[in-house]
């Protein structure tokens, strides 16, 4: 954060920013220098942040409506989409919105794995995003579980069963989640409680997650360090800000289609069904966005170990800056990792898939080779490619392919560029 | 080698979509045009005003719908019955009150803030007159059921004469649309059922339309105010979107690299 000294310009914003230096933090914010050639995939950092503002207002004006307790929560949803006025559009906003920040963040996750953001020195940037990646499972989760209608109930049911697996004391953690012998009232306040604080946690993150950024500033589709501010950056105001903005109001246009037009599509209608503890549905099946995670842990016979491959799925994303051995950042200069990238994408599509399937027959194996292929991928074929693999030629500056063409094009002309 | 890759990864995706269009191989809905569908999507005043007779005639002796009041009933977007008949419509139905300053319950007459009555006093009341089946409150039925309206459509008109080999229980029939075919909800529509006052021919076809549109107003009462302000806020943002286009276009003209 050290770009150059910033005084302000009148006596009292001089005074007040030597005692709080707000305004030596906004200039940051507008001059922070910004490599010029971030595509659109590199604008879905702003619109996360505009899912997340989203989610907190429209959550505040639902919780003030919405009532906590097992006999009237469904009821209370009813009232908030007929009674409360432009209850509906607040609550269709929240329930796709949930949808859109998964959306907006898996492209942001993909986003980093091409373009190798997550290496040194950005490991610290990935781990927080990590965790919010987990709280924001945690918060859609329990909030999906507030509205009490079939779902949620049975949902919630199965997910913190999952605690149950634990060795000896897994039975005793499912009675303190639930507060009782089953799901039932005390469970929902206290989901109710953590749904409402979660959103704030990950704000802090997502401070934090910036913070990180702004040290060795943004990676970028070169992949390569670029000397800051040079012919390389530009001002993130009004560049970034205008360019973001624009990608803000595409994303807006199909967030809005959503809530206007289908805004239940991506609901299960089981979930306009009462919560019934003696009626179990067909299938019980979380959100589209934690199916790749459900089939990986249906596809593992034994619970416990299904439990544990479901976390590792997540949590061998923060080892991934070490796992991944290539000295090369962004995939455009890895010929045989961009294949291997597609493979991955594909790979998570079909477990998305295969997990809203009943586990049984062609599925079950089908998940099972995907879930191992994941696992695959990154224990194996990472660290492997990072030794074998012969990188393209990458540029001396982001300049350099941009003015000469297709950056392909740039370093092939570029015969004495690095080539680690 | 490249080239594999591709292949490879394609062939996956294609795998993953031809295993999609295994799954979705399910019964086929009967299929009518919806007025309340499409973008400009606005529900049929008067089909919604037959489907409420057909409600009051028909399904209400046994399915409650618990989130109605009678006042919905002359709310925009909705049938629009005028005040007055709503206001009728509320006093026709006796309305269980109290307690009174004596602490006893008394009935009245309904009036329009009054939810709409229901059949049974309360769930056990409803299995015990219906062979242990519980007849689900119609509220928000046409978003709690996969098909939606024409699953709901489908269903009334899906009475059959069950085919050789199976066998119903006492109190059970068959329906082609029901999962697992078995319904314990004898078929209720016939032709000329009800009476329409605006004299449209009560086939079940036609019944069955108007009260599946009546259903969805009542899951959606807010349908045609979210379709009006939806085509709004999608023109606004799609203008917006290009003015904030060309504004970005002139900025980064400033500099040679493109956007």
């Amino acid at each position: 954060m050290s770009d150059h000294e910033y005084t302000p310009k009148s006596k009292f914003g001089k005074w007040f920013n030597d005692r709080l230096p707000l305004l030596t933090l906004a200039n940051h914010l507008t001059d922070y220098p910004t490599p010029k050639n971030l595509n659109y995939w590199w604008t879905f950092g702003g619109i996360l942040t505009f899912c997340l503002i989203t989610q907190i207002v429209t959550g505040l004006v639902l919780a003030m409506h919405y009532i906590a307790h097992a006999d009237m929560a469904f009821d209370s949803v009813e009232h908030i989409m007929r009674d409360v006025n432009y209850g509906w559009l607040i609550r269709y906003i929240h329930a796709n919105g949930a949808s859109m920040f998964f959306l907006a963040v898996y492209i942001h996750i993909f986003r980093s794995l091409f373009y190798g953001s997550y290496k040194a020195p950005r490991e610290i940037i990935w781990i927080i995003g990590i965790i919010i990646y987990l709280l924001m499972m945690a918060a859609a989760f329990l909030g999906y579980v507030l509205p009490w209608g079939q779902m949620s109930f049975w949902g919630a049911t199965v997910i913190t069963n999952l605690f149950s697996a634990i060795p000896l004391v897994g039975e005793g953690i499912v009675t303190w989640l639930w507060g009782g012998y089953s799901v039932d009232n005390p469970t929902l306040t206290r989901f109710f409680t953590l749904h409402y604080l979660i959103p704030f946690l990950i704000l802090g993150l997502v401070v934090l997650h910036i913070w990180a950024l702004h040290v060795p500033g943004n990676n970028n589709p070169v992949g390569i360090d670029i000397k800051k501010p040079s012919k390389d950056t530009v001002p993130f105001h009004p560049y970034i800000v205008i360019k973001d903005g624009f990608a803000l109001l595409m994303f807006m246009i199909v967030f809005a289609f959503f809530v206007f037009y289908t805004p239940n599509i991506l609901g299960h209608a089981d979930n306009y069904i009462e919560a019934n503890p003696l009626v179990t549905p067909a299938h019980i099946v979380p959100e589209w966005y934690l199916l790749p995670f459900y089939a990986i842990l249906r596809s593992v016979p034994d619970k416990l170990l299904g439990v544990v491959a479901m976390l590792s799925a997540i949590l061998i994303l923060a080892a991934l800056p070490w796992l991944d051995t290539s000295k090369i950042r962004s995939a455009v200069f890895r010929p045989l990792y961009r294949q291997f990238y597609w493979i991955l994408v594909a790979d998570v599509l079909i477990l998305g898939y295969v997990g809203a399937m009943p586990a049984e027959g062609l599925y079950l194996l089908v998940a099972r080779v995907a879930t191992a292929y994941y696992f695959l991928h990154f224990l194996v074929i990472l660290p492997v490619l990072g030794w074998k693999e012969k990188t393209l030629p990458i540029p001396l500056s982001i300049t350099e392919p941009i003015l000469g063409g297709s950056p392909n094009l740039a370093t092939a002309k570029n015969k004495e560029s690095l080539n680690k | 080698m490249k080239n594999f890759f591709k292949i490879f990864s394609f062939i996956i995706l294609f795998s993953g979509l031809s295993l999609s269009t295994q799954a979705a191989e399910k019964v086929e809905y009967l299929k009518t045009d919806w007025s309340f569908k499409g973008l400009f999507g606005k529900f049929d005043r008067a089909a919604l005003q037959r489907g409420y007779q057909v409600y009051t005639e028909v399904c209400s002796s046994c399915h409650s719908m618990k989130y109605l009041s009678y006042r919905n009933l002359a709310e925009k977007g909705g049938p629009e019955f005028s005040i007055e008949q709503a206001k009728a419509i509320a006093a026709s139905f006796e309305v269980k009150d109290g307690p009174n300053s004596d602490g006893d319950m008394f009935t009245r007459p309904g009036r329009l803030s009054d939810k709409f009555v229901m059949p049974y006093d309360n769930v056990q009341a409803a299995q015990a007159a219906n062979g242990g089946a519980y007849p689900p409150d119609m509220s928000v039925l046409v978003k709690a059921r996969g098909g939606g309206v024409d699953y709901i459509y489908s269903l009334l008109q899906g009475y059959e004469d069950p085919p050789a080999g199976v066998t119903l229980d006492d109190g059970v029939y068959y329906n082609k649309y029901m999962y697992g075919n078995k319904i314990k909800m004898a078929n209720q529509l016939s032709d000329g059922l009800v009476e329409y006052s605006d004299g449209t021919t009560a086939s079940v076809e036609q019944m069955s339309k108007d009260v599946t549109t009546f259903l969805m107003w009542s899951a959606e009462p807010h349908l045609e105010s979210r379709h009006q302000m939806g085509f709004k806020a999608i023109v606004y943002l799609i203008i917006l979107t290009i003015l904030v286009y060309f504004s970005m276009k002139r900025i980064w003209s400033r500099i040679e690299t493109e956007v």
